[in-house]
């Protein structure tokens, strides 16, 4: 058996007449965070819901721990735990009740269960409210049941769809923690669409828009790919007008796009796009010098994944 | 555990957990009992549970709506059912489970109207074979009317909506087997048989007969199955 958990290959679901999920493949090995990114709508959810045998695929197929998940769906569930979007918990249960219900449901013995449960409700941070009803508790404490609910029978491969969402901001570093203290035994894919979650938690990213797969890779070898890069410059302003200025710097090769921004009072600061992947900060420098410039700030900002995101998600600069 | 039995168990939690189960039982309850005592038991001068009974085919139309609705309605509309169907159980097991919690709150209702027999038994002797003959009618007729509530709340995620469809299915079943002298000879036999109630009147008379047994049984077997092929559509829609 290879060490691959996940193994997805041409992965497509319509509904009806809508293609949701268009030939995805990917797959993650042992011990991985994959982070599912994309706008909404791209198709994260269903291709969780068919990993987690919610529903099935149209074409393709995926493979989860060992097994596919539509001829053997009952041995995936075995081996996976899963928190769907929205955290749907029986609200009319307190937190021990449903952990219990989900452990009997995975055919856990009760006295083991009951261990498992208070071990994993520490881990989770929920001994204080364990006697509450899931509907009463706040969404950071829910969602946290949530992902206990997830982990409790020990499953290889956890899938969280977007496990933030609608959470304040302490409650969002207390679940991405969480997450990768998961993330350290077992397999984890998370959905998300926002961006600084993936580089918290993730060690790889898939980025999926329309449905299909637009990049795979680590989050740096993302950012890598983006070519080109952003410029600040600040220039103090002693008499020179700001036009000349701009028009020099815009005049300079492999600059894209140079537009003056807001400064401080007594400076003028400008921002540059780069085209290529060239370092531009010596031909400012020497235009500067040339120009009797005083430069007071000159920084090259790196592609973040935001661009890369939006890049490759709103069809702009799509590349292969 | 079997899984079945593990969300049986959840759901007769969830119906004592919440009013609405007491609300429906008792409001049942009462109405049984006024209905038979003030409008058949006294009327008919003798200590028999016969005016109870009659009246159960036209009052489980409403009881077993109310309380099979939300079983896999309010699963759905809340997303829960997606949590629940991931877990290692087969969709048959969900719904025979949901069946069952469904079937206990039924023989809690009916053991409430044991008092009604204790009742008249104690007003005159009763006759034991058709009360016993009745309550075990009641409880497979219940069983029908309750597949058909968990089959109409497996088809919508509008408890309403389940509660009017699992009504008007079983009035239908209801009424074919009153109007039989309407229908055109040849089909009277098959409207007869078709009738929900009149199987019961078999069986609360005392005689149990195998196609009677048979009736509610399939009842039951066809609106399960139809409940899971429901469920299991996500996967070939």
């Amino acid at each position: 058996m290879s060490d691959l958990m996940i193994e997805v290959e041409g992965l497509t679901k319509n509904y009806g007449y809508t293609r949701a999920v268009d030939k995805v493949s990917f797959s993650a090995p042992h011990g991985e965070v994959l982070g599912f990114l994309g706008p909404n709508g791209a198709g994260k959810s269903t291709t969780m819901k068919i990993l987690t045998c919610y529903l099935a695929p149209t074409a393709g197929r995926a493979i989860v721990a060992g097994h596919d998940v539509f001829d053997d769906s009952l041995e995936v569930r075995k081996r996976v735990g899963y928190l769907p979007e929205d955290t749907p918990i029986y609200r009319d249960m307190t937190v021990v009740e449903f952990l219990r219900f989900a452990a009997e449901m995975r055919g856990m013995e009760r006295d083991k269960a009951d261990g498992r449960i208070k071990e994993i409700g520490r881990r989770c941070g929920l001994s204080d409210v364990a006697g509450k009803l899931v509907g009463e508790l706040s969404k950071g404490f829910r969602q946290r049941v949530g992902l206990a609910q997830a982990i409790l029978h020990d499953p290889d491969i956890v899938i969280l769809d977007e496990p933030t969402s609608g959470l304040d901001p302490n409650q969002i570093v207390e679940i991405r923690s969480l997450i990768k203290e998961i993330g350290r035994e077992k397999t984890v894919i998370l959905s998300t669409h926002i961006l600084p979650e993936v580089q918290a938690t993730c060690s790889r990213v898939v980025i999926i828009s329309g449905g299909k797969l637009v990049a795979d890779g680590t989050p740096d070898a993302l950012r890598a790919r983006e070519r080109g890069g952003r410029y600040r410059v600040v220039v103090e302003s002693n008499g020179v007008p700001k036009d000349a200025i701009r028009d020099r710097l815009a005049s300079l090769s492999g600059v894209t796009r140079c537009e003056a921004i807001a400064g401080e009072d007594g400076s003028h600061a400008f921002a540059i796009d780069a085209g290529s992947s060239s370092d531009l900060r010596k031909p400012i420098f020497r235009a500067a010098v040339d120009n009797r410039w005083t430069l007071l700030e000159l920084a090259r900002e790196a592609a973040s994944l935001e661009d890369v995101f939006r890049n490759l998600t709103t069809g702009e600069e799509v590349k292969s | 555990m079997n899984p079945a039995m593990v969300i049986a168990r959840r759901e007769v939690r969830a119906y004592f957990n919440s009013p609405v189960a007491y609300i429906v039982v008792s409001a049942f309850t009462i109405i049984a009992g006024g209905i038979f005592f003030f409008f058949k038991f006294f009327l008919a001068q003798e200590a028999s549970m016969r005016g109870f009974f009659e009246s159960m085919p036209m009052l489980f139309m409403f009881l077993a709506p109310a309380i099979t609705m939300r079983l896999l309605a309010e699963e759905k509309s809340s997303g829960t059912l997606e949590l629940l169907i991931t877990m290692p159980v087969r969709d048959w097991q969900v719904v025979l489970g949901k069946f069952l919690a469904a079937l206990a709150l039924l023989v809690t209702t009916l053991l409430l109207t044991l008092v009604f027999a204790i009742t008249v038994r104690a007003l005159g002797p009763v006759d034991r074979g058709p009360t016993i003959g009745g309550y075990l009618g009641l409880l497979l007729m219940g069983g029908a009317y309750m597949a058909i509530g968990v089959m109409a709340s497996a088809f919508t995620k509008n408890s309403m909506i389940a509660f009017i469809t699992a009504f008007a299915i079983s009035f239908i079943l209801f009424i074919v087997g009153q109007v039989t002298q309407f229908v055109p000879g040849p089909l009277q036999g098959l409207a007869s048989f078709l009738g929900i109630g009149n199987h019961f009147e078999n069986i609360s008379r005392g005689v149990v007969d195998t196609r009677d047994v048979l009736y509610y049984g399939s009842v039951m077997a066809v609106c399960l199955l139809l409940a899971t092929l429901s469920l299991e559509s996500r996967r070939w829609r």
